[in-house]
């Protein structure tokens, strides 16, 4: 079977973000940069599946500038087999329907037989890629995967509903699916593997070989939400902050009394 | 304006999210019209045309029927926005249809400002102006950033719509959450455990903290994931939904689907190394501090 991953390279949540001069998107000086959470599981879920039918072929994709390959190197090692970076300095400027685009332009004759996503990357949190890949490429898509089995040919999924409450779905492949947080267990990648991961293939495409489409949307402005909460902050020793949590508690709450 | 709202319902019930999308419309002072695919028993109270697909017949979960059902009523009613809430349904459906119509999406929207949608990126601790440049858009709302401050009240006008379940995706019904061992939705006290934890062995310092204060632990989603706890320890959108005299989050980022398992907290203490973590928001009170430092020393002068 010839299977695909997609992933993303995001920052750090926990990074201090500033916006950049254009003031449309977060400056990328001085931050650190993981592979997408939620691609995580996609990799995971397809380097199982890997295992489990032995014969496949595992390809990482991964859109974005040089930076990106270090990800995709965790991808390799973590198990995919061939790596294609589209390279593109501008993709933080593409709207998810762009993006889409280029993954569709780049698999439409490849004759992947199952691709795999993430639900949503951690910063733009649109939820659409993987979808819109699947559309245009006129492929069935099971979305928020937290259970996935595949037999004969057919993909057997538990996709997460609100409150905890699952949908039971199945289709047959050619598919796409996208991965919900904790569908599975993503594996750390181990010495002997990163250093087999230095000798896989990761092959570089243009964007622009693959014509992407013009994005549909137009960021006018991006900022740090106003603060509203107004909550009270406080830092110093951690001894000090105790006394003055309880002496707050004492007086705000009924819950010391 | 006119715009085309797309209501959810589970289970032969109507979720909630109908009245956030009419609210969303009155914001934006336009015309609307409603499509559900449900059951004539659970209308919602909507004084606009509802076009209305037999769930039964339809299938209640089905994206590719669903989509074909919205874009007929597209074309009779051409709406330049058609609106969806951001839930599993939603962000599930809504790229299908921006494909189907050459449309822009824009997913998650928390306000209109001046005619742009405003939108979250990278855990809400930055927000997107952004504007669709094709001439029909679809959108998906946040839950709880359009909700109408009073009962919304109105009959439908139903027009039915005809379905033949077909589509490339088979649907085999609803699995229930797992029965909960824990009701942290009565408890008065909760101390819960966030991924800044960082090993589940440090989940015994907000047990203790919890049990001195005399409360219960909860724990965010990445915790459960892990399986440094149960499920039913979850708080959140995809866990319980908990109002405590005081809710205590060690090492908690505040994900939007966290803060709506808990904004209703009376007292919120957060314990966060980062001072511009989103959970600052909600929190009436942030300390800035290693929760493996503070939390012990906390229960400490709590049990003297
Ligand atoms: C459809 C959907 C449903 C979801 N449902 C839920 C849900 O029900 N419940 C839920 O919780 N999440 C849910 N999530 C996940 C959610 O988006 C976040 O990923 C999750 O809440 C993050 O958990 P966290 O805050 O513990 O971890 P992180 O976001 O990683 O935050 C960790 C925090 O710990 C702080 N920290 C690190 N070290 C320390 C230290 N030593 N001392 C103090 N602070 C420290 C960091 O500054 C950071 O703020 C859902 C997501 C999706 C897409």
């Amino acid at each position: 079977m010839k299977l695909l991953v997609c992933i993303k390279q995001v920052p750090d949540m926990e990074s201090k973000f500033k916006v950049n001069s254009e003031g449309l998107w977060y400056d990328s000086a001085d931050l650190a940069w993981r592979m997408n959470e939620y691609d995580e599981y996609a990799v995971e879920q397809a380097v199982q599946l890997k295992e489990q039918l032995g014969d496949c072929d595992l390809t990482v994709l991964c859109i974005g500038s040089e930076r990106v390959k270090e990800t995709m190197k965790k991808a390799l090692a973590m198990g995919c087999d061939r790596g294609v970076h589209i390279a593109d300095d501008d993709s933080h400027r593409k709207d998810p329907f762009a993006i889409a685009s280029l993954i569709a332009n780049f698999a439409k004759d490849k004759g992947f037989d199952l691709i795999f996503t993430g639900l949503q990357s951690q910063d733009r949190g649109s939820a659409q890629v993987g979808v819109m890949v699947a559309e245009l490429l006129g492929l069935p898509c099971l979305t928020t995967l937290v259970e996935f089995a595949f037999e004969n040919g057919t993909v057997h999924g538990k996709r997460e509903l609100e409150g905890g409450t699952k949908g039971k779905v199945s289709c047959a492949t050619p598919a796409l699916v996208t991965c919900q947080l904790g569908l599975n267990t993503p594996r750390y990648p181990t010495l002997p593997n990163i250093m087999k991961a230095k000798k896989k293939e990761l092959l570089s495409i243009p964007a622009a070989d693959l014509s992407p489409a013009d994005s549909r949307t137009q960021t006018l402005s991006m900022a740090p939400p106003e603060k509203k909460g107004g909550g009270l902050i406080l830092e110093g020793e951690p001894a000090e902050l105790a006394e003055q949590l309880l002496q707050i508690l004492k007086e705000k709450t009924t819950v010391l009394a | 304006m006119k715009v085309l709202l797309i209501a959810e319902s589970r289970d032969g019930k109507l979720l909630g999210s109908a009245a956030e999308l009419s609210h969303f419309a009155q914001t934006l002072n336009a015309d609307s019209a409603m499509l559900l695919v449900g059951s004539e028993s659970a209308l919602p109270a909507y004084g606009g045309t509802l076009y209305l697909a037999d769930a039964a017949l339809a299938g209640e979960f089905n994206p590719a029927v669903h989509k074909q059902l919205i874009l007929e009523v597209v074309a009779k009613e051409q709406p330049q926005l058609i609106v969806l809430p951001h839930s599993s349904y939603g962000w599930d459906l809504a790229p299908r249809l921006a494909v189907a119509l050459n449309a822009a999406q824009i997913s998650e929207v928390v306000e209109v400002k001046d005619g742009a949608l405003v939108v979250p990126t990278c855990n809400a601790k930055l927000r997107r102006t952004i504007k669709p440049t094709t001439e029909i858009s679809v959108v998906t709302l946040q839950a709880g950033a359009f909700t109408p401050s009073a009962e919304p009240s109105g009959t439908p006008n139903v027009v039915k719509l005809d379905a033949a379940p077909n589509g490339d995706i088979q649907f085999h019904g609803y699995e229930a959450a797992e029965a909960t061992a824990v009701d942290l939705s009565k408890a008065e006290i909760i101390v819960s455990a966030g991924r800044g934890i960082g090993k589940p062995e440090n989940l015994a310092m907000i047990e203790a903290l919890a049990k001195a204060l005399g409360g219960e632990f909860g724990a965010s989603r990445p915790v459960v994931d892990a399986e440094w706890t149960e499920h039913s320890r979850q708080v959140g959108t995809t866990g319980q939904t908990v109002s405590p005299k005081l809710y205590v989050a060690c090492g908690i980022s505040g994900a939007i689907q966290h803060l709506a398992g808990m904004k209703k907290s009376e007292f919120v203490l957060a314990i966060n190394t980062d001072k511009d973590a989103p959970i600052g928001e909600v929190a009436d009170v942030l300390a800035v501090a290693d929760l493996k430092q503070l939390v012990p020393i906390l229960t400490e002068k709590l049990s003297r």
